[in-house]
């Protein structure tokens, strides 16, 4: 019994194993070609293969002999992991649940729940993003280890879940992977749970990070940042200068920091110090919003070290930068509404370039995208932008699809033509040939079934040849013929005839197992022939049915798929326009804010310039005055020791 | 107040859009065109996030649906312009591990011209993650076939050099498909008939 067993699990075992290696050699080639266009970010082409070529697959009789029944999991698994990245997640959600209870690795089903749960998190879902992450179990990718716990950590401080984001953050905080991230968010989530103090001193923590990582670093600024603003909220200007500083001078938080900076000068009532940094901003583009405050702030500090002369020319410096840029978003605004920012975003030759957005304010009768910098950051911006880009995709292939169903209509007409009239002659030809063919095998089939009787049953008489027929045939009629007649040398006869029947007899018995062997050659031989004979047969059913199913059937399908084609393609402009309408009215908000913060700086600007001209002409007065005084008391004094030196 | 008068216009114009849906019902692609249009003329100037993602919901509806579409003519044009029993179809691989980098193909069919492709740097990496690109689908008589493939390429470090391999298939009555390998160590062409 046991050994019957071990038996059984060796057996088991080898299957196995030659079943794999049986799988691995044999790929499914319309698989893999889906996976060439999802590898090349081709996503619309990778789903649309893999999903007929999984439609085929369910409509097999036999799928299991298919080549993709080995990798149907895969499959499966790939159109909605496929989705994910076309951005597809309430249809990639469901095809990532479904495939989460097949038959795939840990390790790529927590991949794509990963990305999945990014997904939900970018586009604020945050007890989406959770159901998601808690989902993951198993073995995660080595490559996003650390990101999937600071996506976690994110995402439970995102559902307000701080205690639980604060002890996973206070696991990684120091993992080189998140560096950085997981210190900033840990103070966050210090902040999130009421724990200001220690959110402090988690900030004051990450902005001393040392790296030579451009992203950390701008975490690390970021933290200083947001330190020394919470200063200044505290009235502490002389403890946020020491934040602001710690900031560099060419990352992206610069300006700010700079602005902070003079104000918290400004707030200790430091105003020379004030104007260093400042002055230094105010050399920055004038489209970011720091340098536009900086241009009021500057004359503000002058005024205070009583330079109002200076003060009152940079006012009115600022109020033209005001001006020439409320130009500028006014054409911007104008360039939008006209349809040009659409035009210039969905040009090929710009994506190609990193920085194409940016790059489009070169484009002349295009926005200013230095103004659109903060928004184009913004994810539902991005995501706008994307859906944009992918509607606009699929309107051209909408397009090139309507031309194919006419061709395919006049190749089903053309065809018909041809085979119409072709079809009663091959088919009298055909019936005249297949009655033949019939004959010859039914023929073929019986000699088969007489040679495999003859194994079990000899008959040489079977295999006698055609000779020795008509010789046996000779002789029996000579026996008959001499049975009854008594003449003299009847005997000597019929002694004759015995020989020879005995020695045709000899010859086919002990013959027989040659003569068997050569029978049974021949008939593999005709065997051979007959196979052929039934693979052209077959080729011939096969081309008559596909002849004929060249040009049946089709109308109906051909119809509906016009029909389906003609609502997508309506529906794609539509949302087409919509989405770009949206856009649209996106970087208008955005410029409009931008408009209306630049108005309220030129008024106070306006007020600040004559304010300062008045201080400037009342000191020029003052002074004058003063000088005047100087004047008469010298000119007193001369003259009293004028008068004392003419004295009789 | 005048929100509130653009509210109530707003619902008394949805009703009467209604009963003509009722009405007009068989002309389901203009009422859907005018439903999709609602949200845009009453479209504010400020963009709500409810208003972003309703937007961002239709068109994964649309991608699902056009998809759906590519996916029924692919077998479509499957179907009609190569019947099974007279399909050929050649893909391109490179061999697992392999350091080769194609430049370009030409694939030939009995003397005649019918695929040729020159790679970008996308291409041969999604092809050395192991993808598989049908270069040519098309359609031939049963029997044997002469398959000429002539590649221009070079191995990392190595300097670029031009290859011709010739092959004979044999088309059964299924479709014909053919797995030509690329940079398999000695031959560098190597083909899979299946």
């Amino acid at each position: 019994m046991f050994q019957r067993v071990i038996t059984s699990i060796i057996f088991i075992l080898s299957a196995s194993v030659f079943a794999a290696n049986g799988n691995s050699s044999k790929t499914d080639l319309f698989f893999n070609e889906g996976l060439y266009y999802a590898y090349q970010e081709n996503y619309f082409d990778a789903i649309s293969r893999i999903d007929a070529e999984l439609g085929q697959y369910y409509g097999l009789d036999e799928p299991e002999l298919n080549s993709l029944h080995f990798y149907l999991n895969n499959a499966e698994f790939s159109i909605g992991d496929f989705e994910l990245y076309y951005r597809m997640h309430n249809r990639a959600g469901r095809a990532i649940k479904a495939v989460l209870e097949g038959d795939v690795e840990d390790t790529i089903k927590n991949d794509a729940a990963y990305r999945l749960a990014k997904i939900y998190h970018q586009k604020q879902q945050p007890e989406n993003a959770l159901h998601t992450i808690q989902r993951i179990k198993g073995e995660v990718p080595e490559n996003i280890k650390y990101d999937l716990e600071l996506l976690k950590a994110q995402i439970f401080i995102s559902n307000k879940m701080f205690p639980e984001a604060i002890s996973l953050l206070s696991e990684i905080e120091n993992t080189s992977a998140v560096a950085g991230y997981a210190s900033y968010n840990l103070a966050i989530a210090y902040i999130g749970n009421n724990q200001v103090e220690k959110g402090i001193i988690q900030l004051d923590k990450t902005g001393e990070l040392s790296s030579g990582d451009k992203a950390v670093l701008a975490v690390k600024d970021k933290a200083n940042l947001v330190l020394g603003y919470k200063l200044m909220e505290n009235k502490k200007p002389t403890l946020a200068k020491k934040y602001f500083e710690r900031i560099r001078l060419n990352g992206p938080f610069s300006s700010r920091a700079l602005l902070g900076s003079g104000w918290a000068d400004v707030a200790a009532e430091k105003y020379k110090q004030a104007v260093v940094p400042w002055t230094i901003l105010s050399k920055r583009n004038i489209t970011n919003q720091s340098v536009q405050e900086v241009l009021l702030g500057l004359p503000f500090a002058y005024g205070k070290l009583e330079a109002h002369g200076k003060a009152a020319i940079l006012y009115g410096k600022a109020l033209e930068a005001y001006s020439n840029e409320i130009n500028k978003l006014d054409n911007s605004i104008k360039n939008i509404l006209e349809g040009k920012f659409l035009e210039a975003i969905v040009r090929e030759e710009f994506k190609k370039d990193k920085n194409w957005l940016i790059n489009l304010r070169n484009l002349p009768d295009t926005p200013e995208t230095h103004y659109l910098m903060q928004l184009l950051a913004s994810n539902d911006f991005q995501e706008s932008l994307k859906n944009y880009f992918d509607l606009d995709g699929l309107a051209k292939k909408i397009t090139s699809w309507d031309g194919y169903l006419d061709s395919y209509t006049e190749l089903i007409t053309a065809r018909k033509k041809y085979y119409t009239p072709l079809f009663p002659v091959m088919q009298e030809k055909f019936r005249l040939l297949d009655s033949r063919m019939k004959l010859r095998l039914a023929q073929r089939n019986k000699i088969g079934d007489r040679l495999h009787k003859m194994l079990i049953a000899p008959r040489p008489d079977y295999l006698a040849k055609v000779d020795e027929r008509l010789a046996l045939n000779k002789i029996y009629r000579l026996e008959k013929k001499y049975a009854k007649d008594s003449a003299a040398n009847v005997n000597g006869i019929n002694a004759r005839i015995s020989r020879l029947k005995g020695v045709i007899q000899w010859n086919i018995d002990t013959e027989y197992q040659q003569r068997f062997t050569e029978a049974d050659k021949n008939l593999a031989l005709l065997n051979e022939h007959v196979n052929e004979l039934e693979n052209n047969y077959r080729s011939f059913v096969r081309t008559r049915q596909s002849a004929t199913q060249s040009f049946v059937g089709y109308d109906d399908s051909i119809r509906q798929l016009k029909n389906k084609i003609k609502f997508a393609g309506e529906k794609v402009d539509l949302l087409l326009i919509r989405q770009g309408h949206m856009l649209e009215l996106m970087s208008i908000n955005e410029l409009k804010a931008r408009r209306k913060r630049i108005e309220e700086l030129q008024i106070k600007a306006r007020f600040s310039v004559a304010e300062s001209y008045d201080r400037a002409v009342k000191a020029q007065q003052n002074k004058e005055l003063e000088r005047a005084k100087e004047k008469v008391l010298k000119n007193n004094k001369d003259n009293k020791t004028d008068l004392k030196g003419t004295k009789p | 107040m005048i929100a509130s008068f653009d509210r109530e216009r707003l619902i008394g114009f949805i009703a009467i859009l209604l009963i003509w849906i009722r009405i007009m019902s068989k002309f389901r692609a203009v009422i859907a065109v005018i439903i999709m249009w609602i949200p845009l003329s009453c479209m504010s100037e400020q963009l709500s996030r409810e208003q972003i993602k309703g937007l961002d919901e239709q068109v994964q509806e649309i991608k699902k649906d056009v998809l759906a579409i590519s996916a029924e003519l692919n077998l479509l044009e499957e179907k009609l312009l190569y019947p099974s029993n007279t399909q050929v179809s050649i893909f391109i691989s490179i061999v697992k591990n392999s350091h080769y980098n194609p430049d370009a193909v030409q694939i030939k069919v009995d003397n005649k011209k019918v695929a040729y492709h020159i790679y970008s740097f996308k291409e041969v990496d999604a092809l050395r993650r192991g993808g598989v690109q049908r270069i040519y689908t098309g359609n031939i008589r049963s029997g044997g076939h002469k398959l000429e493939i002539s590649l221009i390429g070079k191995a990392d470090g190595e300097s670029k050099s031009t290859k011709k391999s010739s092959f004979t298939i044999n088309k059964g009555i299924g479709p014909k498909l053919v797995e030509v390998s690329l940079g398999a160590n000695g031959s560098l062409i190597e083909i899979k008939e299946r």
